[in-house]
């Protein structure tokens, strides 16, 4: 399937591949068929669009050429970093150029003593922990595609991981970008100190999706490895004593290192995909994993195990050794492509609302599934209340495909009516354009679009994405994955 | 919980900004007026007052989250988090008893457990503010996670109101830790730098550092158990809990001893781990080096005599052509910025005596112009018609 969202007039211009070939080396042009189809998608396939062309530069000096050029020639370009995107931020446009970070690749500076790292932005995210290790550091978010994202796209992206709740997101982790303008000028936001002088143009750009400038390098912050992390896993007879085991661990001052759920669907379709040991009779499971000094983390293990009986856990296990620890968090993180083994095609979302809203929202979310007839697998960030409801259904039967963009319709317009939002970690993209009309009324739009316009008054880069216009507001959108189609599907996600 | 609001604040606030751009006038908004001193001087027609915009809209402890609006005191959301256990991690300061949550989120201030917890920027999740076209907007949420559109609510963090008023802000909210110890070490500057990096390289809960008049001083906060751990890996001398608390009350409110004067008080945020003699004649350490305050008599380039100073290995060679200490022996206010843009920061002229005159490119260190490009039409996008705050920022 293929569907294109962009509402723009094309406007092809063929002699900005000639320009190009005048900046870039001739391998670094791609524009046949066959070379450009690798790039028709990011990670949300249901969406797909050949570019025009794509150029792959190696140096800041030749982004800055391509930028001047497309400036000039007002052709639309698409930044892409490892094309492991969930909502569609780097699907190109059929006129634009799809500019590839992926050759800026290298870790260039470590600063132990400053505890960061300057790094270009097609650096995968676990490259730098893997890289800043030996001076007892990582980077600290850890978004389950880490093994492949870039840190460019988790910049773009705003990423997170499961271990926001302690240690925050990617805006929380970074210190300065320097970047592209539209006009193809080099500049900086952020410092290596704590703050800079001026607007917060660091928050601003963080989880902008590639429409404010071009990210030629990211300053990381690194943090000390602690001492020690252990896990429990707490099985549950209902998601609601699951859910209120979250706020009993929360109101007790305790924030894990990471807390996640599941519930029975997806605990049935971890297990019998990785065999972590899950409970395959429980309603809901929830994981959570402390770190600190050791004997902090003896004493926590015990307060957070006696909170999870105390909230009515039918079983609490704690992990014997490390070993058990990530065999729990294996299950978790293979809940995706579990689900895509036992149903033809599954719908994705990633709406957050207030933890406490979790019963009632899960609870209707089933009433929801049983009334359009799919089922829907729910695995959840807790701590942050970051819900991943997945919806099973079978795009060869006519009208199940409909059935389930509207069944994720509807639960995202339930997330923003509980308070919540549309998208806590995936990105606006192209995906979710729809379901922003139901979070953000006219003016806030329209202000989204003068922030546009104050970095890119010809909206050149990445037209289309992350924020709708004003005439788009339809109704629903969702990550849609057909027949495994989902890119690089061996990948854990989320 | 929920209190009973004043439904008649917000039509009034919004009112007087559609009369002000119906009149062509200017505003200069604030709350408590508690940090006036903070920024460039304000142009304005007339004031905008928003402290009569008070009270909690929503606070669910187990949520991590508070919304409140603009104009209510900072020091009661403080009373109330403390009563459920919680507290604002970045532990701002009030710089006085009116001092309002807008006000916290528009300076952008945060206080000595910044680089060990959040900055003021890093919690806020959410605001509704108004635009310069007298627009109510809400952007963020009131969820840990959310990306949907622009991160337009951390960009009001520190903006000092120069992009539209505050009406509510969302901010996250941590438990307050069981327990915490200061420790007091004697150490030269050099040496206390090289402690707080060799720390903060460990994960160690320290929740303050500070260095002054040859004392270092370390808070440490959490359970019982991690607190002597950490004492045992810090060393150093414990002090009464009353007199500690006092003591970063007074770092936070900045009524230590060496604050009390009239002259020009700047703050230097540079890389942590930026060496002593890069930043010479400093006051006052804190954030593990990464903020340094400094004095000078006057806060403008004084073009007076200069002599040479000596520097260590570490000093950058551009620091040097820009290096000046007049007769007196005092840091020339003019080498400051260069002396911080060197070590990778920047410096603020954060208070001077109202006589003292100011710097000619204004407080703030200036911005490249592509970055200034940026804030003009930033400027331009929330109040084209230059209602707020004329002159604060830049």
């Amino acid at each position: 399937m293929s569907r294109i969202p962009d509402e723009r007039p094309l406007n092809p211009k063929p002699e900005v591949i000639s320009e190009l070939r005048r900046l870039l080396p001739a391998a670094s042009v791609l524009a046949t068929e066959a070379e450009l189809a690798p790039y028709e998608c990011d990670g949300l396939s249901a969406f797909q669009q050949r570019p025009l062309v794509v150029a792959l530069p190696e140096t800041v000096e030749q982004v800055q050429q391509i930028m001047q050029l497309c400036h000039r020639l007002e052709v639309p370009v698409v930044a892409r970093g490892a094309g492991t995107g969930l909502s569609g931020g780097a699907l190109p446009l059929a006129d634009g150029v799809l500019l590839s970070l992926a050759k800026f690749n290298r870790i260039i500076a470590i600063d132990p003593a400053n505890r960061s790292a300057r790094v270009q932005p097609g650096v995968r995210n676990l490259a730098i922990s893997e890289a800043v290790a030996p001076h007892g550091l990582y980077y600290a978010p850890d978004p389950s595609s880490q093994i492949a994202c870039s840190i460019g796209g988790n910049v773009a992206e705003n990423s997170g991981g499961v271990h926001c709740l302690k240690y925050g997101l990617t805006v929380h982790n970074i210190l300065k970008l320097t970047l592209v303008s539209v006009e193809g000028e080099l500049f900086e936001v952020g410092a290596e100190a704590l703050d800079s002088p001026g607007l917060d143009l660091l928050a601003l750009m963080t989880g902008s999706e590639g429409m404010l400038g071009i990210i030629v390098e990211v300053t990381v912050k690194l943090l000390p490895k602690p001492e020690r992390a252990q896990a429990l896993l707490a099985s549950f007879d209902s998601v609601e004593r699951a859910g209120a085991a979250v706020a009993e661990i929360i109101g007790a001052g305790i924030i894990p290192a990471g807390l996640e759920m599941m519930d029975n669907p997806a605990i049935r379709a971890a297990e019998a995909f990785v065999h972590a040991g899950y409970p395959v009779d429980a309603a809901a499971i929830l994981i959570c994993e402390l770190d600190g000094f050791n004997a902090e983390v003896s004493v926590d293990v015990m307060r957070v195990r006696e909170l999870l009986l105390g909230a009515g856990a039918t079983d609490v296990r704690t992990a014997a050794d490390d070993a058990e620890r990530l065999r729990f968090w294996k299950g978790r993180k293979a809940a995706f492509p579990a689900v895509g083994r036992i149903s033809p095609d599954y719908y994705c979302m990633d709406g957050t609302i207030p933890r406490r809203q979790l019963g009632p929202v899960l609870n209707r979310i089933a009433e929801l599934s049983a009334e359009v007839g799919l089922a829907v697998a729910n695995v959840f960030h807790a701590g942050d209340g970051n819900l991943h409801p997945l919806i099973l259904y079978d795009a060869n039967n006519p009208g199940e495909l409909e059935q389930a963009e509207s069944l994720g319709g509807a639960i995202l317009e339930l997330c923003v009516e509980v308070g919540g939002t549309v998208t806590g970690e995936h990105g606006v993209g192209v995906e979710k354009l729809n379901q922003m009309c139901v979070q953000f009324n006219r003016a806030e739009l329209t202000q989204m679009h003068a922030v546009k316009a104050a970095f890119d008054p010809k909206g050149l880069l990445n037209p289309g994405k992350a924020v709708p216009t004003l005439h788009r507001c339809a109704e629903f959108g969702a990550m849609h994955v057909h027949h495994g189609a989902l890119k690089f599907p061996e990948l854990p996600r989320f | 919980m929920v209190e009973h609001l004043d439904t008649t604040t917000e039509p009034a606030i919004v009112e007087q900004v559609h009369a002000a751009r119906a009149a062509g006038s200017t505003l200069a908004i604030h709350g408590g007026k508690t940090k006036d001193f903070y920024g460039n001087p304000v142009q304005a027609d007339a004031e905008l007052d928003c402290s009569i915009h008070r009270g909690v809209i929503a606070y669910e402890p187990t949520e991590l989250a508070i919304t409140v609006r603009a104009g209510t005191p900072l020091a009661e959301v403080e009373a109330l988090l403390a009563e459920h256990g919680q507290e604002f991690p970045f532990e701002p300061p009030h710089f006085g008893e009116r001092a309002t949550i807008g006000g916290m989120v528009a300076a952008g201030l945060s206080g000595p457990r910044r680089p060990y917890a959040a900055s003021v920027r890093d919690a806020v999740l959410g605001v509704r503010m108004l635009n310069g076209k007298g627009e109510v907007m809400d952007f963020g949420g009131r969820v840990m996670k959310n990306v949907a559109g622009y991160d337009l609510s951390r960009l009001m963090v520190g903006a000092l109101g120069v992009l539209g008023v505050l009406l509510e802000v969302s901010i996250k909210v941590m438990p307050r830790p069981p327990g915490r110890i200061t420790l007091i070490q004697e150490q030269d500057q050099a040496s206390a730098l090289a402690s707080m990096q060799r720390w903060a390289g460990q994960a160690l809960p320290i929740t303050g550092t500070a260095w002054l008049c040859g004392r270092l001083h370390l808070r440490v906060a959490g359970s019982e158990e991690a607190l002597s751990e950490t004492q045992r890996i810090l060393g150093g001398t414990p002090v009464a809990a009353a007199e500690a608390d006092a003591f970063w009350t007074a770092v936070r409110e900045q009524r230590l001893e060496c604050f009390a004067d009239e002259q020009a008080l700047w703050r230097v945020s540079v890389p942590p781990a930026t060496a002593a003699d890069v930043i010479p004649d400093v006051e006052l350490i804190e954030w593990s080096g990464a903020l340094r305050w400094l004095k000078t008599e006057l806060a403008g380039v004084t073009g007076s005599a200069v002599k040479p100073r000596r520097y260590g290995a570490s000093a950058v060679s551009a620091v040097r052509a820009n290096d000046r200490i007049n007769d007196a022996g005092d840091v020339d206010a003019g080498a400051i910025r260069p002396w911080a843009a060197a070590a990778g920061g920047h410096a603020t002229l954060f208070r001077a005596g109202a006589s003292t005159p100011r710097p000619s490119d204004g407080v703030f260190a200036p911005l490249s112009p592509v970055v200034m490009r940026l804030h003009q039409r930033l400027k331009q996008a929330f109040d084209p018609d230059g209602l707020f705050n004329l002159g604060r920022l830049y």
